[in-house]
């Protein structure tokens, strides 16, 4: 692949330091918890302690004799005006929506489930007030089984039953590709439910001054949530302002359109004050939307020599109680990565989307590429068992060449550039790949009651969501292009407005490393404006990984048209053609004669005087882009983990990790390899220690952080990264970086622990790889599904 | 209502606060040291750490009254102008993204070279148990303490 890339630039590609630390490390910072406005009352939800059950009853009059309380409401006094949340992917023509009401009225369907609200003067009185309202439930049966939520007889969710949607996708004869296959395995796989904890809580402040509401929210998705308020909610667009100022994390847990934000707008016009409310942790654990959830069932064909003739993928999905904003269509992102980075001749997928009473679940880094690549990343390596290869020398030889990019997949993707030779030498090398199977062979020789094992994941994946064309033929109800804007100041300075909204992504960083090379301005003079639709009107906000490979070149459109009006008025300046012009490092000047020149600095403050500029021209060198991609973005890497699995307790320590990855060409490297990093941690968490577990009750019993195991520094490894770079066919030759490190880690650690056990019988390991799993099974030595 | 007084930042307040006040919501939104967040209810991530009388402590898991008459540090006023060596050292090891645990990191941290001005990696990480991150993966965190040991101050 050959991409044309800009020229080498000064900024792209060094390791500047962020320019978000400083309030960051001082504790100057703006959280929306923070927020305190004149007169701001606060609320605190009454919620389902059912999975399942009618609402008899709901009274009030006990919280509002509380001393304190302003206000309290249930869902049938908000009933004219809540609407029903959106779900913006209606993923077939045939799915099933069914009415999500922020706030339940009759029937509540998930444990946390908002039933009531309580306004009061402070947070403790409306906490305290909670207690005193009085709801009479009737309780129905759970539904908590995807596997046999589906059966006649099964509770219902809801009226229309279990079953939201079916969606196909197949690509040649499959039947063909099975039938006489030399090797034929089938596995059933478990992504267990996750829960994302983002380590700022979800918080809103809604404050309404005449007809205009401004939100102050936690989200990733300022502009989309505006959106939404005016079209599903009827407040007119003009009237909204969403505002997302720091927001600490977000991982796919804040690209939501939130009951929470929907119903603080709606209260905060009944009691006429600005309203906010900020979620416990144990509160955000039961109502933050959820991650993964599938049983996945993978069968693959092959000829006797390992080469892949086909593949077939079934999933049962759990979308929780209701769909949210994209929840029907996570899988959909994993159904055209199951092929990841290997030829074959033949792909079907099939996933149902099926209810249940519990948190709905939707995008969760990585969001249905992690499933994908995990399934078929382990399936690999049992086939590679099967046809007793090494699992990387299987891979090799049905990976896609260097030469052959670009390739069209199976699934119809074109995948732009990519060198799995590369990045898989380089991986093999860091991590002494010969050194440690001949440890690992002595271990097993002598008995070692401390077993090693190897895990690979060479993977790949589509992200920079997206373009607006694919996504339409996808269903999806929006586009998936970005927005930026230049305002050049009098003194020379800039302002680069975008839309995407960052949330630690550092793109105030990179986005002045881009904008210094596109204008020659020095990096310290540019400062990056976002996450407020009255200074960023427009955007798609972050997530998906989209924020460079989108909306960077964005910013790189926007700079163009800055330099062409730029031209016209340096041209006038210099008593010279436009065309005779050359731009460099900020200066054009006049070819062939280097001492006329004139710096975008002395045309800004020439363009704000506005005194001699050319008939006709503007005085202005501000401009606005959208960019919309023609194509998905494609990283991929090789990640190894090698682990140290006790046989006799099942603890698993992580030895050693390398991950070599290929995201393109590299604005920031210190970024990059931050995000590769907490990538791979998260990664390594659904492995060994994530679990968000409902009792038969439908109760979340993992609601604190005591109970759901986020880890901590002890229990990750060190990690060594390293890259190899196929630049992608943008301008910038960049791909997404954010969920590559989560998509990659998963299988290889748990390829890693199944590696180890192999001697003993074990084929598989349900997630999380936990000392008492491992332990089970290696007891039964029957493929541990314990 | 008690009676308190509490120095936070080298600042004396008296404040009447009610029993139950937690010492992070004393902070937050009596004193206004917003600064230092709230990142869980039982204690486990750390997030809300803060010095009393030169130790680190959860300040969710304190109350107000028990911070009667002592000396608070937040991350607002660890240094006296500039960074100190850790603070510095988070920036220059890229040891935040979102940044929401970085004011408890550093404060245990800072509470982590004072007991054990050298530690190892490992001891690093055990001495961080207490406050988790998600943006990372802790390791340049670890980095980041290793070379502010280095610098040999932890102030």
């Amino acid at each position: 692949m050959t991409a044309t890339v800009d020229a080498p630039a000064a900024e792209v590609g060094r390791a500047r330091l962020r320019k978000e630390d400083a309030k960051l490390i001082t504790g100057q910072t703006n959280w929306t918890d923070n927020i305190r406005l004149p007169g701001m009352l606060h609320m605190a939800f009454v919620r389902s302690p059912f999975a399942h059950a009618k609402i008899t009853r709901v009274d009030l009059s006990g919280a509002l004799a509380q001393p304190g309380v302003i206000a309290a409401f249930s869902g049938a006094d908000l009933a004219a005006e809540q609407g029903s949340l959106p779900c913006a992917w209606p993923v077939t023509p045939d799915i099933v929506i069914p009415p999500h009401p922020p706030m339940a009225v009759d029937e509540v369907r998930y444990v946390g489930e908002a039933v009531a609200v309580v306004v009061a003067r402070d947070r403790y009185a409306a906490a305290d007030a909670v207690a005193h309202v009085d709801v009479d439930y009737d309780p129905l049966p759970p539904v908590l089984d995807i596997r046999t939520a589906l059966d006649e007889g099964s509770p219902k969710v809801h009226e229309a039953g279990n079953k939201s949607y079916e969606w196909v996708f197949a690509n040649g004869d499959t039947d063909a590709a099975f039938r006489d296959a030399p090797v034929v395995l089938e596995r059933k796989y478990r992504q267990q439910r996750l829960i994302p904890c983002a380590m700022e809580p979800r918080s809103v402040v809604a404050q309404w001054v005449g007809e205009q509401v401004t939100l102050w929210s936690a989200t990733q998705i300022p502009h989309v949530l505006r959106f939404a308020l005016a079209a599903f909610f009827g407040i007119p667009e003009q009237d909204v302002r969403v505002i997302a100022p720091d927001v600490g994390g977000g991982f796919g847990s804040k690209l939501q359109v939130t009951a929470e934000e929907v119903l603080a707008v709606l209260v905060g016009r009944r009691v006429g004050k600005p309203v906010k409310w900020t979620e416990s942790r144990s509160e955000g654990n039961m109502t933050v939307h959820h991650g993964r959830d599938q049983w996945q069932t993978i069968r693959i064909a092959a000829d006797a020599d390992g080469r892949i003739r086909g593949l077939e993928v079934d999933l049962l999905a759990d979308m929780g109680a209701y769909l949210m904003l994209v929840t029907p269509g996570i899988p959909l992102l994993g159904a055209f990565m199951f092929p990841a980075i290997y030829k074959m001749d033949a792909y079907s997928f099939k996933c149902t989307g099926v209810f249940t009473t519990k948190m709905p679940t939707d995008a969760y880094r990585g969001a249905g590429r992690p499933e994908a690549t995990y399934a078929i990343e382990r399936i690999m390596d049992e086939l590679a068992v099967e046809l007793g290869v090494d699992p990387l020398e299987l891979r090799a030889r049905n990976w896609i060449r260097h030469e052959e990019f670009p390739f069209t997949t199976i699934c119809g993707l074109t995948y732009d550039s990519g060198n799995y030779e590369a990045a898989t030498a380089r991986a093999k090398e860091i991590f002494d790949y010969d050194g440690l199977r001949r440890e690992q062979a002595e271990r097993a020789a002598r008995g070692d009651k401390v077993r090693l094992g190897i895990g690979i994941s060479t993977f790949t994946e589509m992200c920079g969501l997206a373009p607006s064309r694919v996504l339409g033929s996808l269903s999806y109800g929006a586009g998936g292009w970005e927005h930026a804007s230049i305002r050049m100041l009098p003194t020379g300075k800039v302002e680069v407005v975008t839309g995407s909204s960052a949330h630690g992504q550092g793109h105030e960083t990179a986005w002045s490393q881009i904008v210094s090379d596109q204008l020659g301005i020095p990096f310290e003079d540019i400062r990056v404006l976002h996450g407020d639709t009255q200074i960023s009107p427009k955007g798609m906000d972050t997530y998906g990984s989209r924020s460079l490979a989108v909306g960077g070149l964005a910013l790189v459109q926007a700079c163009d048209k800055v330099v062409a009006k730029a031209k016209v008025i340096a041209a006038a300046m210099l008593e010279a053609s436009a065309d005779d012009l050359e731009f460099s490092a900020g200066k054009f000047s006049v070819r062939g004669d280097p001492e006329a020149s004139k710096s975008m600095q002395e045309i800004a403050l020439a363009t704000f005087a506005a005194h001699a500029l050319p008939d006709g021209v503007e005085p202005s060198l501000d401009s606005d882009a959208t960019y919309d991609p023609d194509n998905f973005s494609f990283p991929h890497g090789t990640h190894l983990c090698a682990t140290e699995v006790d046989t006799e307790t099942g603890f698993v320590q992580i030895r050693s990790y390398v991950a070599v990855d290929d995201v393109g060409v590299v604005v920031n490297p210190l970024i990059v390899e931050g995000q590769v990093h907490g990538g791979i941690a998260q990664g390594v968490a659904q492995a060994l220690y994530e679990d968000g577990v409902y009792d038969d009750d439908g109760n979340l019993v993992t609601a604190t952080l005591a109970d759901y195991l986020v880890p901590a520094a002890p229990d990750l490894p060190s990690y060594q990264t390293s890259r190899t770079e196929s630049p992608a066919g943008n301008r910038l030759g960049v791909k997404g970086v954010g969920e590559a490190g989560t998509i990659a880690s998963t299988p290889a650690v748990v390829n890693a622990v199944v590696d180890a056990l192999r001697p003993f019988g074990v084929h598989d390991i349900t997630m999380p790889c936990s000392p008492e799993r491992v332990w089970r099974a290696l007891q039964s030595g029957n493929g541990g599904q314990a | 209502m008690t009676h308190i007084t509490v120095t936070v930042d080298g600042v004396k307040y008296a404040d009447q606060v009610e029993p139950r006040l937690l010492l992070v919501h004393y902070l937050r939104e009596t004193v206004g040291k917003t600064g230092t967040p709230i990142g869980c209810d039982t204690s486990n991530c750390g997030a809300c750490t803060v010095l009393m009388d030169g130790v680190s402590v959860k300040s969710c898991a304190v109350l107000a009254v028990q911070a009667d008459g002592s000396d608070i540090t937040t991350i607002e006023g660890l240094s006296n102008g500039g960074l100190t060596p850790l603070q510095r050292a988070f920036h220059e090891e890229h040891a935040l993204q979102c940044g929401y645990c970085t004011p408890g990191m550093i404060i245990a941290a800072t509470d982590l070279l004072r007991d054990n001005p050298h530690p190892t990696d490992e001891e690093i990480r055990d001495g961080l148990e207490g406050n988790l991150c998600r943006c990372t993966g802790y390791e340049n965190i670890v980095r980041a303490v290793r070379r502010a040991a280095q610098a040999g101050v932890s102030e």
